[in-house]
């Protein structure tokens, strides 16, 4: 399938397990959160979807292109916002979107239309001249995304893109990538602030390195608060997953 | 392959671009071997003498005999600069930048090796000239003939800082590095004395160097500087480069990991 999908992906450090047999799939235009407390896994699940670790257990597909077997394809259709800054501050917004550029093998004429694109798209293109130094947080979490869509990416993933933003700024690009997702990308946005997440998001629980649940957030929450049934989900030891695991299903 | 090119250059421009921005390196990068040249060299001049030994065709002074030592020395901290530089990037994190592009992760690291080799090779011809400005100064071929080695030795010991920066994980570690690999590399070679010196005061220590592939990597620039070519001492630092190569890629092998160990 296009999109993404994950099937039977375990992963340990040493004798540490860190996933365990981690199934989902989001297909094109759909948001789905990945929805987890600390330590729940979903650091090393992005590893493994971007490439910075493998695993011989379980199967990546990106766009159709198992990452394990034909990596520079899949990558080549993957945006990546990591949770930590990756820009170089001492280069402009404009400079740091044409290195990136570059690093997907574009440059040139295609590159500048791509830079001034993306940074529209997502309102940055006034700043296009500043040092990424002189950005707020959040004017420096556009500019990550717009980068990471420079090479139209059918995949995008975010870990954590919201640490340490204000209300304004979360509020804002929670929307952006909402849109984004509407047209027509699938993405996953990795958090633990149940208030990024609408009822008609798709959702995957992950804790203690397992799946818990997977569906709409809106049937998940059940009618309660989505923060209240995710402490309730996760506060026990995860034992009420096993009935939410049955209702919910995949995220396609 | 345009679009490798494209990367390596983008990747090139950003090493220097980065350089650029630290002033402070490069004014550092040239002050230690001229302190050496300059000072260190003045003193030891009267304690060490250097008989004829080749490429050299007569008695030479103890600054002559050091200059491609410091050579080797400006590309030796320079290699170790650029280790020091992928740990901080992976610390912040724009190494990941790097990792998860969809061209071939060997091809990457070449290109940052590329980087960082034509940065040394700035930095070793601003030094030569200084150098020069003192009154030491090789065959004016001797810069031309420089070149290849340059390259040959800036790939072999920026192929070492990349050996080093996939297995050191912390920034903090990094004073372990200038303790165990960049002095014993530096002071067990021929940078600053023939090895028929070490020979005659330890066998031991004269074995550890002719060992060293760093005395190579000296020796192959101290020839060619002088229009020769040693073709053992090339031997050799290709054979480290090859290694260490080798090293380098085993540990930005993502079987491996390279990430933070947190869930």
């Amino acid at each position: 399938m296009s999109g993404l999908s994950v099937s039977g992906l375990s992963y340990a450090y040493g004798g540490n397990q860190a996933l365990e047999d981690v199934s989902f799939s989001v297909a094109p235009g759909h948001f789905c959160a990945l929805l987890g407390p600390n330590g729940a896994g979903k650091s090393t699940l992005f590893a493994l979807l971007t490439r910075l670790l493998t695993s011989r257990h379980g199967r990546i597909e990106i766009a159709g292109h198992d990452l394990s077997r034909h990596p520079r394809r899949a990558l080549a259709r993957l945006g990546i916002v990591f949770q930590q800054t990756t820009l170089d501050l001492d280069l402009t917004v404009r400079q740091n979107l044409t290195y990136f550029a570059a690093l997907h093998g574009i440059a040139g004429r295609d590159a500048r239309r791509r830079v001034d694109a993306a940074l529209d798209r997502l309102d940055m293109l006034p700043r296009a001249g500043e040092k990424a130094r002189h950005l707020n947080g959040g004017h420096k979490r556009r500019t990550e995304i717009a980068r990471a869509l420079l090479h139209d990416p059918q995949v995008l993933l975010l870990d954590e893109p919201t640490v340490g933003l204000d209300a304004a700024a979360r509020h804002a690009i929670t929307g952006h990538v909402h849109d984004l997702a509407a047209d027509g990308i699938s993405v996953l946005w990795a958090t633990h602030l149940t208030d990024e997440i609408r009822p008609e998001d798709q959702l995957v629980v992950l804790h203690r390195s397992r799946v818990l649940a997977v569906g709409t957030a809106g049937d998940i929450a059940a009618g309660q608060g989505m923060a209240e049934r995710f402490l309730a989900m996760t506060g026990d030891g995860g034992t009420n997953g096993t009935a939410l695991q049955r209702a919910g299903g995949s995220v396609a | 392959m345009t679009g490798h090119l494209t990367a390596l250059r983008a990747i090139i421009l950003r090493e220097a671009l980065r350089f650029v921005h630290q002033r402070e390196r490069f004014v550092a990068a040239l002050v230690r071997p001229l302190v050496w040249l300059l000072v260190f060299a003045a003193g030891f001049r009267a304690a060490l003498g250097v008989s004829i030994i080749p490429p050299y065709q007569t008695y030479i002074t103890y600054e002559t005999y050091i200059v491609p030592g410091l050579c080797g020395m400006i590309m030796l901290f320079n290699g170790m600069q650029s280790s020091l530089s992928l740990v901080y990037d992976r610390e912040t994190g724009s190494m990941k930048l790097l990792l998860t592009s969809p061209l071939p992760r060997w091809w990457l690291l070449f290109s940052k090796l590329v980087g960082s080799t034509a940065i040394s090779i700035l930095q070793v011809y601003a030094f030569l000239a200084i150098a020069g400005a003192f009154g030491i100064t090789p065959p004016w071929k001797g810069y031309l003939t420089l070149f290849p080695a340059l390259v040959v030795v800036g790939l072999m010991l920026g192929a070492l800082g990349l050996v080093l920066s996939s297995f050191i994980k912390q920034l903090e570690n990094f004073a372990g590095v200038m303790n165990f690999v960049i002095f014993p590399m530096f002071f067990l070679s021929s940078a600053l004395y023939p090895l028929w010196k070490m020979a005659e005061s330890s066998e031991l220590l004269y074995t550890i160097c002719a060992l060293n592939p760093f005395t190579h990597a000296v020796e192959l620039l101290r020839f060619a500087l002088y229009g020769q070519f040693n073709a053992a001492a090339l031997g050799w630092t290709l054979l480290a480069t090859v290694v260490f190569t080798c090293g380098a890629i085993y540990g930005y092998d993502p079987a491996r990991g390279l990430k933070g160990r947190k869930g």
